[in-house]
């Protein structure tokens, strides 16, 4: 009985492993090679598009919510203790330093990494992988490369719209709204956010969350069961590690960069 | 005709990004990247700081003119040894200067208030490096009320 445990524990254990190890090479193999920026060029263009433009409406609406909900029940407990001059910094540093990096993270897995798995998952059931492969093309270098660049480039710009717009729907509920003084709401928070500190921390999560959430979407969808089934699995699978890898990542680099 | 259209878009979202950033930089932090840069250090040995912190402003008459750089403890007699950085143009303080810990509004975050004293013939400039020798602590609220118990007790 428990060596029957023991040994599912153990093949789970290698099972995840040699995933790891799949996307690992998958990334290598995508990555590394001779730049070819005349042909690759266009493709990254494509998938900026695809991923990067194309989520933009999402992340102008939930960050501008986002800030228009801190701001008011920032208020509600600021103004308790008359302190309703740090509501700017309230809204700017939550956003700078969590809500816009891991925010982005969480949507951008659901809005394009989830596209992306089901998308390679699809190719590879209908063949198209193993067709360019009959004609010589590498789909890694074809396929994978330029999503990756496209997922990692475009993901600190969106964090950084994100995080912009949320700023400005703060001050739209905060100053326009409920009445707190426009000068003190920028001032108090010029006073009390640091370029190196808060802005360069926050860009640097997000490019990590970036390179976690497209490396966990294409991995997925490139190590897909080649059947309907295999790809809705994956395409789940891709939010739901996604998502639990981005909150993880945040625990850690948050106590690294704050926690001192 | 569809490629250009996705070129102006990637395009547009690129600079929607770099307008981002550039609001983040310049209006919402501190003008840290746009300052002189030029600084000198004055220090100033307190008996308390209270709540001071490293960052910290440094303030003349509410205007801020530089930023604790560190806090540190004196090995000898265990007093706290403020490093100020201070703002090159604001180079002339006499040595008959004053420091001391603020707080801003009731619950405000504390500062540094500097007072520039008077100058004559016998009196120098302080160059970086000097000490401020007149300093005033924080005002600990737990002193306070410690003193004003005993004062009521001996009455």
């Amino acid at each position: 009985m428990i060596v029957d445990k023991l040994q599912q524990l153990g093949q789970k254990s290698i099972a995840k492993i040699q995933g790891m190890g799949r996307a690992t090479i998958m990334l290598f193999g995508a990555l590394i090679a001779w730049p070819t920026p005349r042909k690759s060029f266009p493709l990254l263009l494509k998938q900026l598009y695809v991923v990067g433009v194309l989520s933009l409406l999402i992340i102008l609406v939930s960050g501008l919510f986002i800030g228009m909900v801190l701001a008011l029940q920032g208020y509600t407990v600021l103004s308790k203790f008359g302190a309703e001059q740090m509501l700017g910094p309230l809204v700017a540093l939550s956003l700078l330093r969590e809500l816009g990096p891991v925010v982005t993270a969480l949507l951008f897995a659901g809005r394009a990494g989830s596209a992306l798995t089901a998308e390679i998952g699809l190719m590879k059931a209908t063949e198209q992988l193993s067709g360019m492969e009959m004609m010589a093309v590498d789909p890694l270098r074809r396929i994978i490369a330029p999503r990756f660049w496209a997922g990692v480039i475009s993901m600190p710009l969106l964090a950084m719209i994100f995080t912009a717009v949320g700023i400005l729907g703060g001050h739209l509920v905060g100053v326009d709204w409920l009445g707190v003084d426009s000068g003190g709401y920028w001032s108090a928070m010029q006073a009390n956010v640091d370029f190196q500190q808060d802005i360069m921390n926050g860009v640097i999560k997000s490019a990590v969350f970036a390179l976690i959430v497209t490396w966990i979407a294409l991995h997925k969808g490139f190590d897909a069961v080649p059947t309907s089934e295999g790809i809705s699995q994956a395409t789940t699978q891709t939010v739901v590690t996604s998502s639990l890898a981005v909150l993880g990542f945040d625990f850690i680099l948050t106590a690294v960069m704050f926690g001192g | 005709m569809t490629s250009r259209k996705i070129e102006v878009l990637v395009g547009l979202f690129v600079a929607l990004a770099i307008a981002a950033f550039m609001l983040l930089s310049l209006k919402v932090a501190n003008s840290g990247m746009a300052g002189t840069g030029q600084t000198y250090m004055l220090y100033a040995k307190f008996e308390n700081i209270g709540g001071l912190k490293v960052r910290s402003p440094i303030k003349v008459g509410g205007v801020v003119v530089g930023r604790v750089r560190s806090i540190e403890l004196n090995t000898e007699e265990y007093s706290p040894v403020v490093a100020m950085e201070i703002d090159s143009q604001y180079n002339n303080f006499p040595e008959t200067s004053s420091v001391a810990i603020l707080t801003s509004g009731l619950l405000g975050e504390q500062y540094l208030g500097l007072q520039p004293g008077f100058v004559d013939e016998t009196v120098s400039i302080l160059k970086s490096g000097d000490y401020v020798e007149d300093t005033k602590s924080a005002i600990v609220l737990e002193e306070l009320i410690g003193q004003f118990l005993f004062n009521r007790g001996s009455n």
